[in-house]
């Protein structure tokens, strides 16, 4: 019996993850572009000196 | 052995570039612009762009005014444009329809390396839209939005946008009641399976208690968050005194938590709360699925988007940035050349040729002299101009089409069949409740009454009438936009499938606007002429001289005249050997004047002799006679136009005795529809491309825009069309049609699982078991066979499939 309610609260607290998680993204605005992040990871970038410049001073 | 192409094309933007004389040791452009780009970027190692996409750049033929932004240093209209400021860092959003591939993507992002005040730029391409953060000290909005026009991204700036009606808004909400609603779905059913597979007694009494508690207090969320909005449509269409389809749905899902909250804390079983958020779950994801918004798409333009937001008013001798929506009348304005003239005004100073292409779809420029009037919508080809405004921007012989009644008027109340059907649909429903309550009222049996009349009504909800519709309307609408079409809204698929009368805009929709076709009447030209013809028009820019040089098709590459004279607008004349050539436009030519009728005509003198004269027109559409011979045969059709006649002989050779109307105005085209409406009873659907025919698309039942570029601003409309599908017209409307017919037959489909639920229901022994395999196997095979009979549909249309 207490496994059971053991199992129960577990598998809670899973879906809720994934529900924060969901709702989460949604917020996050990942569904309003689907383009972008996409192509944005393949670009190889270069550092650039000009951002770094200016964080530092 | 290696083919040398003589072509050569665009480093920048991958068009033919005319002679190879602008490059840059082994890359060729095609003008200045791109030269100045690829400059710009290369000097700021920024040439990844090129990398990415070969050919990525727009065409940069037309060059930016120096001064064109002057207007963004007013704090007025800073004010509407940025988002937030804090003194030292602002925020701003600018949309870029230039936008369309990952190296626009990269570049945008890396706009920081060409401007150093720009601190992060972040882009949704979705939207295409850039939200920039810039530092004030180091830059201004100005020098932003100079920055972004420099490497051909101007931003879109419109008087629509800065009022605050913001075009397109993406709305969550949705989402989340998606997400949470299946959430609570899958936790209810999970919590569920004791009670339907184990045996009495097999679990322990307390657990199952507990179950039961913890599924109440999940479904809550989904009754009293998700499901909303179907309480507040039903209740919006009570107040109305209108029965749509939400209403037995709301009422549905009130009855069945109710019952259920009853059985659990009476603990006469467990309710139907798996079935009830099953449902709301599949209806809530064929909602979404139905309206999915084209972001980059906007169906709600007015003028105000197409027009510029500020111009420059002289004012003693200073000149003074100022909105357009605070232009009085007499106050003198300037307009450079390619800008759009956004006011009626009288010509006082330059040489204007209007080209009209925005507000008729006329691409070939009108000439204007001092003194005349030229009305709003008109852009200016030639150089700068001074202006006398006549008449407010509201008050304007094209924008007066604004203030008219039906851009005011709300939306009605939706019509469709759906609501219909339900109607009687629930009417049934009630029907049956109340004849098996009868039978057990007159048995006695009154607990196996109620328990009848709520389980009736629970099984027999017309839940699955409406996932047959938002299902099938999202898959039509998924396969059209992949055919280029984009319909506003789901209803459209309904009216088009209803309309019976089709009017077409002539100009820019039944005929191309970049194409045109060149015809000669006249004397003969042999060979010689015509190339000293094309030699002298290649000097000119105009349009009409461009047409007739391509028309003509002369080896002129390398040859270079000397003795020549060109005259804006008008024509060019010059010796070559021992002739004197004069072409151009009739007045120029003969010297006599001409009415404006014939302004798409050019004269031919050779020495002293009038040889014979171009006409140039517009070219039909690709598959246009096609169109007609297949469309005709269905629905009457009309065509309208504001241009001349000239063109009446030949539409009628095509479509036969139907009203084909010349010289329409605005106002003419809407109430030519309003007439056939209201007249003679039609639904029509209106085909048209610029805002000239904006209150005909508002006003018929169904308004489609065609558009070359769908980067191009068109009309508020129900849908857009792309110019290249023009001629799949009549198979968009057939699959538009073939809707209702995937609707209903589905619906009828899933009726048979209501017949087996309501069999149980009747005898008072729907058990949640039962229950909760009905509702989603007959879901799930609605949408089966929606998504199954709309591809065999476009299949047998023969729509593209990409």
């Amino acid at each position: 019996m207490s496994a059971m309610i053991l199992m129960l609260i577990g598998s809670l607290i899973l879906a809720a993850g994934f529900l924060a998680a969901f709702l989460w993204s949604v917020k996050d605005g990942q569904y309003d572009d689907d383009f972008s992040p996409a192509h944005r990871m393949l670009f190889n970038d270069t550092k650039n000196n000009n951002n770094i410049n200016q964080s530092s001073n | 052995m290696k083919v040398e192409t003589t072509q050569k094309t665009c480093f920048h933007c991958g068009e033919n570039c005319k002679d190879a004389k602008i490059h840059l040791q082994e890359k060729y452009f095609c003008c200045d612009g791109c030269k100045l780009v690829y400059e710009l970027l290369n000097e700021n190692n920024l040439c990844t762009y090129y990398d990415l996409n070969t050919n990525p750049g727009l065409a940069q033929k037309i060059k930016i005014r120096e001064d064109k932004f002057a207007f963004l240093e007013d704090n007025t209209i800073q004010h509407k444009i940025i988002q937030f400021t804090d003194g030292e860092q602002t925020h701003v959003t600018f949309y870029l329809p230039q936008m369309h591939c990952s190296s626009c993507l990269w570049l945008l992002e890396h706009i920081y390396k060409i401007n150093n005040g720009i601190v992060s730029s972040k882009v949704n391409f979705s939207k295409k839209e850039a939200f920039i953060v810039f530092d004030n000290s180091k830059t201004t909005l100005r020098k932003v939005v100079e920055t972004l026009a420099a490497i051909g991204y101007e931003p879109h700036i419109s008087l629509q946008e800065l009022n605050g009606e913001k075009i397109n808004k993406t709305d969550k909400t949705r989402l989340y009641k998606v997400g949470v609603a299946g959430f609570c779905f899958a936790n209810i059913m999970m919590m569920s399976f004791p009670e339907y597979l184990i045996a009495e007694g097999a679990i322990e009494a307390n657990i199952r208690q507990l179950f039961q508690y913890l599924i109440v207090i999940f479904s809550l969320p989904v009754v009293f968050y998700s499901a909303t909005e179907f309480f507040v449509q039903a209740w919006k269409g009570v107040k109305h005194k209108f029965l749509n389809i939400d209403a037995p749905i709301a009422l549905a899902i009130a009855i069945t938590f109710g019952r259920s909250l009853y059985e659990v804390f009476s603990h006469t079983g467990s309710g139907y709360f798996d079935s009830m958020s099953g449902i709301v779950f599949f209806m809530l994801v064929g909602r979404i699925l139905q309206d999915r918004t084209y972001q980059s798409i906007s169906f709600d333009r007015d003028y105000k988007s197409f027009f510029p937001i500020a111009v420059n008013v002289l004012k003693e001798h200073k000149v003074i940035p100022t909105t357009i929506d605070k232009i009085k009348s007499g106050d003198i304005i300037q307009i450079y050349s390619n800008e759009l003239i956004p006011v009626d005004c009288i010509l006082s100073k330059g040489k204007a040729e209007i080209d009209y292409s925005f507000v008729s779809g006329e691409s070939i420029p009108v000439i204007k002299e001092p003194g005349e009037i030229i009305y709003a919508g008109g852009k200016q080809i030639g150089g700068a101009l001074e202006l006398i405004v006549a008449k407010e921007v509201s008050q304007s012989y094209l924008t007066n089409l604004w203030n008219k009644a039906i851009f005011k008027t709300k939306e009605e109340l939706p019509d469709s069949y759906i609501h219909v059907i339900s109607k009687y649909f629930t009417f049934i429903v009630f029907a049956i409740a109340g004849v098996a309550a009868l039978y057990w009222y007159m048995q006695h049996e009154y607990k196996l009454m109620w328990n009848t009349i709520t389980t009736v009504l629970i099984v027999a909800c017309p839940c699955a009438l409406l996932l047959s519709a938002t299902f099938t309307n999202g898959n039509i609408l998924r396969i059209l936009s992949k055919n280029k079409l984009y319909l506003r809204h789901p209803d459209v698929i309904e009216h088009i499938s209803k309309i019976n009368h089709i009017v077409f805009d002539k100009t820019g929709t039944l005929t191309q606007q970049s194409d045109v076709s060149v015809t000669y009447s006249g004397n003969k030209l042999d060979d010689e002429a015509q190339t000293c013809i094309a030699l002298l028009l290649a000097q000119s820019p105009h349009p009409l001289s461009k047409a007739i040089v391509q028309y003509l098709d002369k080896d002129i590459e390398n040859v270079t005249i000397e003795n020549f004279k060109w005259t804006t607008g008008k024509g060019v004349e010059g010796w070559i050997e021992d002739k004197y050539y004069k072409v151009g436009s009739k007045e120029f030519v003969l010297g006599e004047k001409a009415n404006q009728q014939i302004n798409s005509t050019v004269g031919v003198k050779i020495d002293n002799t009038y040889f014979g004269e171009f006409k140039i027109v517009n070219k039909y559409r690709f598959g246009f006679y096609q169109l007609m011979e297949n469309l005709k045969s269905d629905y009457p059709i009309s065509v309208i136009s504001g241009d001349n006649d000239s063109e009446q002989q030949h539409l009628r050779a095509v479509l036969g005795n139907s009203d084909i109307l010349f010289h329409q105005k605005p106002d003419d085209k809407l109430e030519y529809i309003l007439h056939l409406q209201n007249v003679k009873n039609k639904n029509v659907m209106m085909i048209g491309d610029g805002l000239n025919d904006a209150g005909a698309l508002k006003q018929s039942n169904v308004g489609l825009a065609i558009t070359e570029n769908a980067n191009n601003f068109s009309p508020a409309c129900d849908g857009i069309i792309d110019a290249a599908q023009f001629s799949n017209l009549d198979k968009f409307i057939a699959f538009a049609k073939s809707g209702k017919r995937i609707i209903l037959m589905s619906f009828v489909f899933s009726i048979l699982y209501n017949i087996i639920g309501l069999y149980f229901a009747v005898q008072g022994t729907l058990s949640p078991f039962i229950a909760a395999v009905l509702m989603p196997c007959s879901s799930i095979s609605i949408i089966l066979a929606t998504y199954g009979m709309s591809e065999i549909a476009a299949w047998r249309i023969k729509l593209n499939k990409t």
